[in-house]
């Protein structure tokens, strides 16, 4: 059975050297993406002076490309989202972590799972023909296409990422502190806020921002509820009011234009904004992430 | 008298403390449930609307009347065309890298630069995916809207998911079952053949599974890469546009004017069947895998 020794030398080295291109691939990736991005974007910056790309007027057939209101809608509506998500997605992590009964658990993890697996196209279709009249009814505006029935949706779809990261960081706190804080007198609830919430702090900073990376990044949802009118938000009740995200826009828009126009350029620039926010977004959250682990190595050495 | 009071000070605290914690606890309890609770609702409702609609014809025609009759095939038939062809690029690589993370990777800066790139390709917007589709596959390489195209940009952004849940899969392998092979006289890559991989398989399997559910699901990066409109036949070669449920829901539920309500749901429980059953095999392929490990 046994094979000579040289003859499996060859075919090894080269499944390996596969392995490790495989491994260098996500680099590559990231490399193509924003290249390819820059390729497409970068000749909108001399095609529309900058001044105006910063203007307020999102206006194409005029060749008016202000960014301003998309910027301004994406971040209304993911703002919306976080102010819903947060507290809901913190409390069901400290829920499931700490103080659900274990068949409990059994069922909201799954559950939890399951929104996370939703397609956002079903749940923009239900946006717009259950939530939609909802919010219209409830806050009596003239439609419920508005970003907060963006933001509502949106909260649900960045619920997944929140609570399963949220949860873990809580797990990952040893349970020699829960059980110092419960022997000192502490009450269960005094022990998850004042020590184990904060000994997760950074797990749990993570998870809000994965969350929210997540809401800024989501399209089909957004452009099926948000109804779409680029006008710059000014003041909190534009929350209730019809926006149009960055990435509606660019879902909405680029089937319409010519390559290699204007607007097709301007539509890849918005892509790079996006791409920079993502990115800017998980490298801080990949920084705690790394930074905690690193405290954690010196605490133990 | 001091005691007395001393006691009855400490006493309204415990109240006030336990009477605290009654409090917060039946809000967080009630915020888990609301945070719940839609969830059941979104996947019963879309159940009890769609239902109605579906019938062999529904599942099995091609679209008529301009979708507004007939049944939804090409769109099945995309997706699934989308989903395997996403699997057959996504699963090998994926798997690849993970193993080079787990198995050879040291912890030096390219090992860590490989682990950013990971998270920021996990956290990159789905529409950004679909223009770069556009830009590389479309447009560069001439691919043209295809279902090689639309493969190609899902299994990149399928990849983050199935390299992390596949490297954790791997992690877990106890280090004396690669110890053991070695000191048999196994070679690295025979260790992690023979050893490694099927211990990790059903976690590799999970990893694989709910990667692809995603990509099942997913709208924008199709957009500009594989989605047609309307096709009523199904895709000829890899180089064909082709019909997807997702694109196909939006489609019909806003680009279509006097669309019955009941092929809309119908489209959507469709779309839901396909992608939660991917979530159901998933769950239980871990669960029976955790029930029967062996160290």
């Amino acid at each position: 059975m046994q094979q000579p020794a040289p003859a499996r030398k060859l075919p090894e080295l080269l499944i390996e050297s596969l392995i490790r291109a495989a491994g260098y691939s996500a680099i590559l990736f990231v490399a193509l993406i924003l290249f390819f991005l820059l390729r497409e974007g970068a000749p909108a910056f001399a095609e529309v002076q900058l001044s105006q790309l910063f203007s307020i007027r999102w206006y194409p057939i005029e060749s008016l490309f202000g960014l301003l209101p998309l910027i301004g809608g994406s971040l209304i509506v993911t703002l919306g989202a976080t102010l819903i998500a947060v507290p809901f997605g913190l409390a069901t992590a400290i829920f499931i972590a700490e103080i659900a009964p274990r068949w409990a658990r059994e069922i909201l993890k799954p559950l939890v799972e399951v929104l996370g697996g939703l397609p956002s196209v079903v749940l923009g279709f239900l946006g717009m023909l259950v939530l939609a009249p909802i919010v219209r009814v409830t806050l009596n505006t003239p439609t419920g296409l508005t970003a907060f029935t963006g933001s509502l949706l949106l909260a649900g779809m960045a619920l997944p990422t929140l609570v399963s990261v949220a949860e873990d960081a809580l797990d990952a706190v040893p349970k020699s502190y829960r059980d110092a804080a419960l022997a000192l007198g502490a009450t269960k609830w005094q022990t998850i806020w004042r020590v184990t919430v904060p000994a997760a702090r950074s797990g749990v900073l993570t998870a809000i921002m994965l969350g929210v990376g997540r809401a800024i990044g989501e399209t089909m949802t957004v452009m099926m509820v948000t109804g779409n009118a680029a006008r710059l938000p000014t003041a909190l009740n534009s929350l209730f009011l019809p926006v149009r995200t960055m990435t509606a826009t660019i879902a909405a828009e680029m089937g319409e234009v010519a390559n290699g126009s204007v607007h097709y350029h301007v539509l890849f620039t918005i892509g790079i904004v996006l791409f920079l926010i993502s990115f800017a977004v998980n490298l801080t959250a990949s920084a705690v992430v790394f930074r905690q682990r690193k405290r954690a190595e010196r605490l133990l050495s | 008298m001091a005691t007395v009071y001393c006691s009855l000070a400490t006493v309204h605290f415990e109240m006030s403390r336990q009477l605290t914690q009654r409090l917060v606890f039946t809000l967080i309890t009630l915020a888990a449930i609301a945070t719940v609770t839609p969830i059941v609702f979104v996947v019963g409702y879309i159940a009890y609307l769609g239902w109605p609609a579906i019938s062999w014809s529904f599942l099995g025609e091609m679209p008529r009347d301009g979708m507004r009759a007939g049944g939804i095939w090409p769109a099945i038939v995309g997706t699934l065309y989308l989903t395997l062809g996403t699997g057959l690029i996504a699963v090998p690589l994926g798997v690849a890298a993970a193993i080079y993370l787990s198995e050879y990777a040291k912890d030096n800066r390219l090992t860590r630069s490989i682990r950013i790139a990971i998270i920021n390709l996990a956290g990159i917007p789905s529409v950004v995916y679909g223009l770069f589709g556009l830009g590389l596959f479309v447009l560069f390489l001439k691919f043209g809207t295809s279902l090689v195209a639309g493969c190609l940009t899902l299994s990149i952004m399928t990849l983050p998911v199935i390299i992390s849940t596949a490297e954790e899969a791997l992690r877990a392998v106890p280090q004396s079952f690669r110890v053991v092979s070695r000191s048999l006289g196994g070679t690295k890559w025979q260790t992690i053949w023979r050893v490694v991989l099927p211990q990790a398989l059903p976690g590799i399997l999970t990893g694989v599974i709910l990667g692809l559910e995603r990509a099942a699901g997913e709208t924008a990066p199709i957009l500009f890469t594989a989605a047609a409109f309307f096709l009523p036949r199904l895709p000829g070669s890899i180089f064909d546009a082709t019909m997807a449920l997702p694109y196909h829901l939006f489609v019909i539920s806003t680009q279509v004017p006097g669309m019955p309500i009941q092929i809309q749901y119908g489209t959507a429980l469709v779309l839901l069947v396909f992608v939660l059953s991917m979530n159901v095999v998933a769950t239980i392929i871990r669960s029976r895998a955790r029930a029967r490990r062996q160290w």
